[in-house]
């Protein structure tokens, strides 16, 4: 016993106190913010390897960026990356940074249900489906739970079954051979019920964008609540997406 | 006998030119290659098919680990020729998932083969009648027994897969796991893709657990294929990322373990313990994972002096706590019921279904590409591998403990006899022109095992075939027989234990 409390007493308070106030230090990669400095923006367009940088005004979806950072090592005096974790949105288009305009991403608190708040603001119970994640998403949601961001303190936490979830959190470009099942695990979860994408390859397919194996037609009917960009997204994006769309 | 002299061997990291590349009849191939696996220290580390034309050609590539060479042996099964060949896996059984492999993908029936089933119904399957739900699997009709269906979703935050088991009453007879649900089409994709760095960040996705291992390979088989010069410090800094992303995984791994023992203390340690691990990677490129630090031909973040004080000071610390909280974990007589002789797979099972890394090491097998075939980074500060005897859910347990161990002693080595030269640095490459009728090859030693890429260049020296093997594709095998006589309740532990990949397998 007495080992145990030395244990932990040893490793400390780990976990953080104010998940929305965090300061990462560089080079961790969150929000970009894009001067006016003018460049050769074909090049600028070309360098990115998701497509994710486009023109007039330049423009940089966060939905289909890899965070690679390739475009700011290019172009430094142009694009800059910002420690600022707090990237979700509920709007596909918040995600889109563009030339000169450095605003925090915003939520549109207006669009989100009303039974969304009413319902989850204290507890949130999710079952998560990875259809192609790559295991890296997977593993930060879980780490979202863990004793550092312990996202549990909030009432949040994922379910073993879909009957008891309140929602379903996506990882993975979403695989032809895992789109029945989704649709499965989804069609299972009671009404009322969310719908969050995590990670870049959830959100847009990534890397897989144009493979043959991926079928993302669950998306043409199914309301998307949540954008969680990121690759994977970090734990801290993590939490605060999923408070900001719940309280 | 001469045939096996005259055989073509080349070195990890090494590329060959397609000519040089001896063709041999079905039954020259069948011989040689079953006279080669014979011996204990030949395995093969990858077996695969590819359309020249309309023919198929056949490459298999056998590492010698006495040699410290990779042999290289090909046939060809015309097109006009009926599609089927005898099954090698009737002799050697490591080998079947190579074999059902190209009988997915191109239809050519291996006869006698055990277990001729899908191995992850590949987008481009040879029979696109066949679905993820017709899987054939193995079932005994019997009024005693029953079968349980576990996923593809499962109970956790964890990748999908199905579990077969037939039981008796809660003993498990059998476990047949059928994966797939996973395919990205990755291969394919290395083709389609022309951008390298695209290619690159494809390899950085095949595996979020194994991001290091398998951006290594692929780095290196790409600068393999473009006589591109690596320096000493480029090298050692990818096979320091290679050590620290061993050490993350196996404390979560071993935190996870402890979450199925029930014992929440050290769960949530060895998880806070993975935290500083993954979050120095993050201060060194960016990203706990890793995504981001490994590109062809250099490096947008090189490892610094300033890095290495950080370094020296979290690890000092988390040596500390791991080892005061291990002390208590591993003696804990719960635990210790819990993991001891619970999905056991002798040496001998573990050399047929042809195990590698971890899953080998834990048998008693000394499988470790850092000894057998090592690199640049290996070759100059050496590792010594660590195996075990036991093969059950204990030893894997405490080989991860020994291993995270060593890997630090490794680093501490490293960061005492190396000077990071700031001024040394390069960057990636991504013009990188690549030799035209090559084939390169790569091993790495990632946590799990050895990760693989091959890559064979067309004409125009452009990518022509791209093969990936994680080392999951030989484990996954190994975890089905710990199952044997297991109550089902000691699935979770066993797998667990072994942690293999999904994605890597689906690709
Ligand atoms: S950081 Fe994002 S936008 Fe920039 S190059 Fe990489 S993927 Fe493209």
């Amino acid at each position: 016993m007495i080992k145990e409390a030395k244990v932990i007493f040893h490793n400390g308070k780990q976990y953080i106190p104010d998940v929305r106030n965090v300061k990462l230090k560089a080079p961790f990669r969150g929000r970009p913010e894009i001067s006016n400095v003018k460049v050769d923006e074909q090049a600028l367009i070309d360098i990115c390897p998701l497509g994710a940088i486009s023109l007039n005004p330049i423009s940089f979806d966060m939905g289909k960026c890899a965070f690679c950072g390739e475009c700011a090592f290019a172009f430094p005096e142009k694009i800059k990356f910002t420690q600022d974790y707090k990237i979700s949105s509920n709007k596909r288009e918040n995600l889109i940074v563009k030339e000169g305009e450095n605003n925090f991403i915003q939520f549109d608190k207006e669009a989100i249900r009303l039974e969304v708040k009413k319902t989850f603001g204290k507890s949130l119970k999710l079952r998560q489906v990875s259809a192609g994640g790559d295991n890296s998403c997977e593993t930060e949601l879980g780490a979202a739970g863990n004793a550092n961001f312990d996202m549990n303190r909030y009432g949040i936490e994922f379910t073993a079954s879909p009957r008891h979830a309140d929602g379903i959190v996506v990882t993975g470009p979403i695989t032809e051979n895992m789109a029945g099942p989704l649709r499965i695990a989804y069609d299972a979860i009671p009404e009322p019920k969310i719908f969050v994408l995590c990670g870049v390859d959830a959100i847009s397919g990534g890397v897989f964008t144009d493979s043959e194996a991926i079928d993302r037609s669950i998306l043409k009917d199914i309301k998307v609540d949540l954008f969680i960009p990121g690759n994977p997204s970090h734990p801290l994006t993590i939490v605060n997406g999923l408070l900001d769309l719940t309280r | 006998m001469n045939k096996l002299d005259s055989i073509l061997r080349i070195k990890n990291n090494q590329s060959v030119e397609l000519q040089k590349i001896e063709t041999l009849t079905y039954a020259d191939f069948y011989s040689i290659v079953l006279e080669l696996l014979k011996k204990e220290e030949n395995h093969c580390v990858t077996y695969f098919a590819y359309r020249r034309k309309d023919d198929l050609q056949f490459i298999i590539a056998i590492a010698d680990d006495k040699n410290h060479d990779i042999a290289i042996l090909s046939h060809i099964l015309k097109a006009r020729k009926k599609q089927e060949l005898n099954s090698l896996t009737q002799s050697i059984f490591a080998l079947h998932i190579f074999e059902r492999e190209i009988y997915e993908n191109f239809g050519v029936n291996f006869i006698n083969h055990p277990w001729q089933k899908p191995v992850r119904f590949p987008h481009n399957r040879a029979d696109k009648k066949l679905q993820i739900n017709d899987y054939p699997f193995y079932s005994i009709k019997s009024e005693e027994l029953h079968e349980v269906g576990v996923g593809p979703i499962h109970a956790g935050i964890i990748e999908p897969g199905h579990f077969r088991f037939i039981c008796n009453g809660e003993n498990v007879l059998h476990l047949e796991i059928q994966l797939g649900w996973q395919h990205r089409g990755v291969e394919q994709l290395f083709l389609n893709k022309k951008h390298n760095l695209q290619r690159n960040l494809l390899a950085e996705n095949i595996a979020g657990d194994t991001v290091i291992g398998h951006t290594t390979a692929f780095a290196q088989t790409m600068e393999t294929l473009a006589n591109k010069q690596i320096s000493e410090q480029l090298h050692l800094e990818r096979a320091l990322a290679l050590e620290l992303e061993r050490i993350a995984v196996h404390t979560g791994d071993i935190g996870a373990l402890c979450v199925d023992a029930a014992y929440h203390l050290g769960a949530n340690v060895f998880g806070i313990l993975r935290t500083a691990i993954i979050n120095f990677t993050q201060l060194w490129c960016g990203n706990r994972f890793g995504k981001s630090l490994v590109r062809m031909g250099g490096t947008h973040f090189p490892f610094t002096e300033d890095l290495k004080i950080e370094l020296l000071q979290m690890l000092a610390k988390y040596e500390k706590q791991f080892e005061e909280m291990a002390d208590l974990t591993y003696r804990l007589p719960s635990v210790q019921n819990r993991f001891d002789f619970v999905g056991t797979v002798t040496k001998k099972q573990a050399q047929l279904v042809g195990t590698v890394g971890l899953s080998a090491r834990m048998s008693n097998i000394v499988k470790d590409i850092r000894v057998s075939h090592p690199n640049i980074a290996y070759l100059n500060f050496p590792y010594q591998t660590i195996t075990l005897k036991k093969g059950d859910v204990f030893a894997r347990f405490l080989l991860k403990k020994k291993e995270i161990r060593k890997s630090i002693a490794w680093i501490r080595n490293l960061m005492e006899h190396f000077q990071f030269d700031n001024k040394n640095t390069q960057k990636p490459d991504y013009q990188l022109n690549l030799k035209p009728n090559n084939l390169a090859i790569s091993l790495v030693e990632a946590w799990r095992g050895e990760v693989c890429h091959c890559a064979i260049t067309d004409e125009n020296g452009d990518l022509s075939h791209y093969k990936v093997k994680d080392p999951s594709m030989h484990n996954w095998k190994a975890l089905e027989l710990s199952l044997r006589n297991v109550e089902i309740s000691d699935f979770p532990i066993n797998n667990k234990s072994y942690n293999l990949s999904y994605c890597g397998n689906d690709l």
